[in-house]
């Protein structure tokens, strides 16, 4: 089937939240499996293989969980792959089942994963294990104060304020309110978010994303299998991955090749997946965007990185005409995003999932007008493996 | 119905191995008071914290060079918030390329007044000069050593 397109027909998200006490670690995974099951219209003896998404352990607080999501996702006698790319994971576990089905070996392929962040009261802690031991680890690293770094170097180049920042975090709460699965659902007001208090200066409180529990799954099967059982679906035409340098402390000084204010090989993903499929000019062709982005400021450089403004930094004046809102020129994260809700196994995964039912027009109350091609992205390990996808209809 | 839970800490302990090249370096600061980075031969960059490898060419580095103790600042942070098993706030730190090298290395900015995190961003801001300052006992760690202002 070489050549031919690779389709979603399925979709499970949970309803997330801090805590789902009422569910294990595999029930959550199950939940999110049988409901794109449902969606698929499809028994569990059509999947063919499985893509696990499961990003650091310690998250979770069980060794190789995976394990424990055999069973949960129907895993028995099928081939069972673990993906960890932090927090990339969900879209790099949608990028192996798309190369599972892509390379001709299977037709119909389940991804699938969960998480319960909201169960570790130490994510931080964890966060900073994920810096060397030899150098960095005894400095207090860790993902918001990273990001936080970028944002400094995003204002001093390109002129962010932390009102910015602010309208970002206004912009999707705004958008979660609209969608039942999301976990921060509440509007908020720029005042809300300027006088809650300082995380890692200039991230507040209200810039950061919360800890989620839920899950997520997608099928994805090929062309001539969705057509020979006349199957609805939605087309992955593009995907692209891309790594830079581990070290934060080389994408700056006299002539870092990855600047860390900007989200440079998200910016070669992008290139990637646009280049197969066939985009030239993203800023016109996309119409819907689901841009991994835990923290406010850094849903900027990930609008530029995807090109959906002539050039770095634009971003910034575009967001404020609200260009970005739904109901905007591109709506980006009509569904809160990952600002809203993060359980980090699966969150780069409903990244894709969100797009997909937008672009299929089944993202209810919060569905863009008239979408037919959006983009998402995941970004993982210290702001450094970057996974990007366009969906069409 | 009733809902039930299970708490469990995790507390591993690791005798991590430091490696030839992070060894030499610490060696340094314990014994001379000294930053020193690793040369790439071929991009001529100065990697600091040393590296064995450039991660440009995949080639060894081949020669130790001293930097600093001047630099300036190229990014930092004002943490407030307490995390677990992370130091007491507030505290700041961030990252500083200092003379002659050619990447940023970590480390805590000290002697600035964080009460007003406006006024110490100013004082922060991307550029200004700094010293390295070492502790008077040094045991070979990044601890031994920080940032402030310089004059």
């Amino acid at each position: 089937m070489s050549g031919d397109r690779v389709g979603i027909i399925g979709i499970g998200q949970s309803a997330f939240r801090s805590r789902r006490d009422d569910a294990s670690y595999p029930d959550l995974v199950r939940e999110a499996v049988v409901l794109a099951m449902h969606d698929a219209k499809m028994e569990l003896d059509a999947i063919q293989a499985i893509v696990y998404s499961l990003s650091p352990d310690a998250m979770v607080g069980i060794g190789n969980a995976e394990r424990l999501g055999v069973d949960a996702v129907g895993g028995r006698s099928k081939p069972f792959l673990r993906i960890n790319t932090g927090g990339a994971t969900g879209i790099s576990s949608v990028a192996a089942a798309y190369y599972h089905v892509a390379s001709g070996m299977f037709d119909v392929v389940l991804t699938a994963g969960a998480d319960k962040v909201g169960e570790c009261g130490d994510s931080q802690t964890v966060l900073n294990k994920i810096w060397d031991p030899s150098y960095e680890r005894p400095l207090p690293l860790g993902t918001i104060n990273m990001l936080a770094m970028s944002g400094v170097r995003y204002m001093q180049r390109y002129g962010m304020t932390e009102e910015d920042m602010a309208l970002v975090t206004v912009k999707n709460r705004r958008h979660a309110s609209l969608n039942p699965n999301a976990h921060l659902r509440k509007v908020v007001t720029i005042d809300d978010v300027m006088t809650s208090r300082y995380i890692s200066w200039p991230i507040k409180l209200l810039d950061c994303c919360p800890q989620s529990s839920g899950g997520a799954a997608l099928v994805l099967a090929s062309e001539r299998y969705i057509r020979d059982n006349n199957l609805d679906a939605v087309w992955i035409t593009g995907v692209g991955h891309a790594a830079e340098t581990y070290w934060m402390g080389d994408r700056m000084g006299t002539n870092p090749t990855a600047e860390h204010a900007d989200a440079y090989a998200l910016g070669r993903s992008f290139e990637k997946s646009y280049r197969m499929a066939g985009i030239t000019d993203p800023a016109k062709q996309v119409h819907v965007a689901e841009l991994y982005a835990p923290f406010s400021n850094t849903e900027y450089h990930s609008i530029d990185a995807a090109r959906l403004v002539a050039r770095p930094g634009d971003s910034i004046p575009r967001l404020r005409d609200g260009e970005f809102e739904l109901g905007g020129r591109i709506p980006v994260n009509p569904s809160g995003g990952t600002l809203c809700t993060n359980a980090i196994a699966v969150t780069a995964m409903a990244r894709v999932a969100e797009v997909a039912l937008q672009v299929w027009g089944r993202a209810g109350d919060h569905q863009a007008k008239g979408v037919r091609l959006g983009i998402a992205s995941g970004n993982g390990g210290d702001h450094q493996i970057f996974g990007t996808m366009v969906i069409e209809a | 119905m009733e809902l039930l839970g299970r708490q469990e800490t995790w507390n591993i302990t690791y005798d991590h191995a430091l490696g030839e090249t992070a060894s030499w370096f610490y060696t340094r600061i314990r014994d001379e008071a000294a930053i020193y980075g690793r040369r790439c031969a071929k991009t001529n960059h100065v990697l600091v914290p040393p590296r064995a490898f450039s991660d440009e060419t995949l080639l060894p580095t081949t020669d130790w060079v001293k930097v600093g103790p001047g630099g300036r600042i190229e990014a930092f942070t004002m943490v407030y918030e307490q995390f677990n098993n992370l130091p007491d706030p507030p505290y700041a730190f961030g990252y500083v390329l200092l003379d002659g090298a050619d990447t940023a290395l970590g480390g805590y900015f000290k002697g600035i007044d964080l009460t007003d995190p406006h006024q110490a961003a100013k004082k922060l801001a991307i550029g200004t000069r700094v010293m390295t300052k070492f502790a008077a006992v040094r045991k070979g760690e990044m601890l031994d050593f920080w940032f402030e202002l310089e004059g």
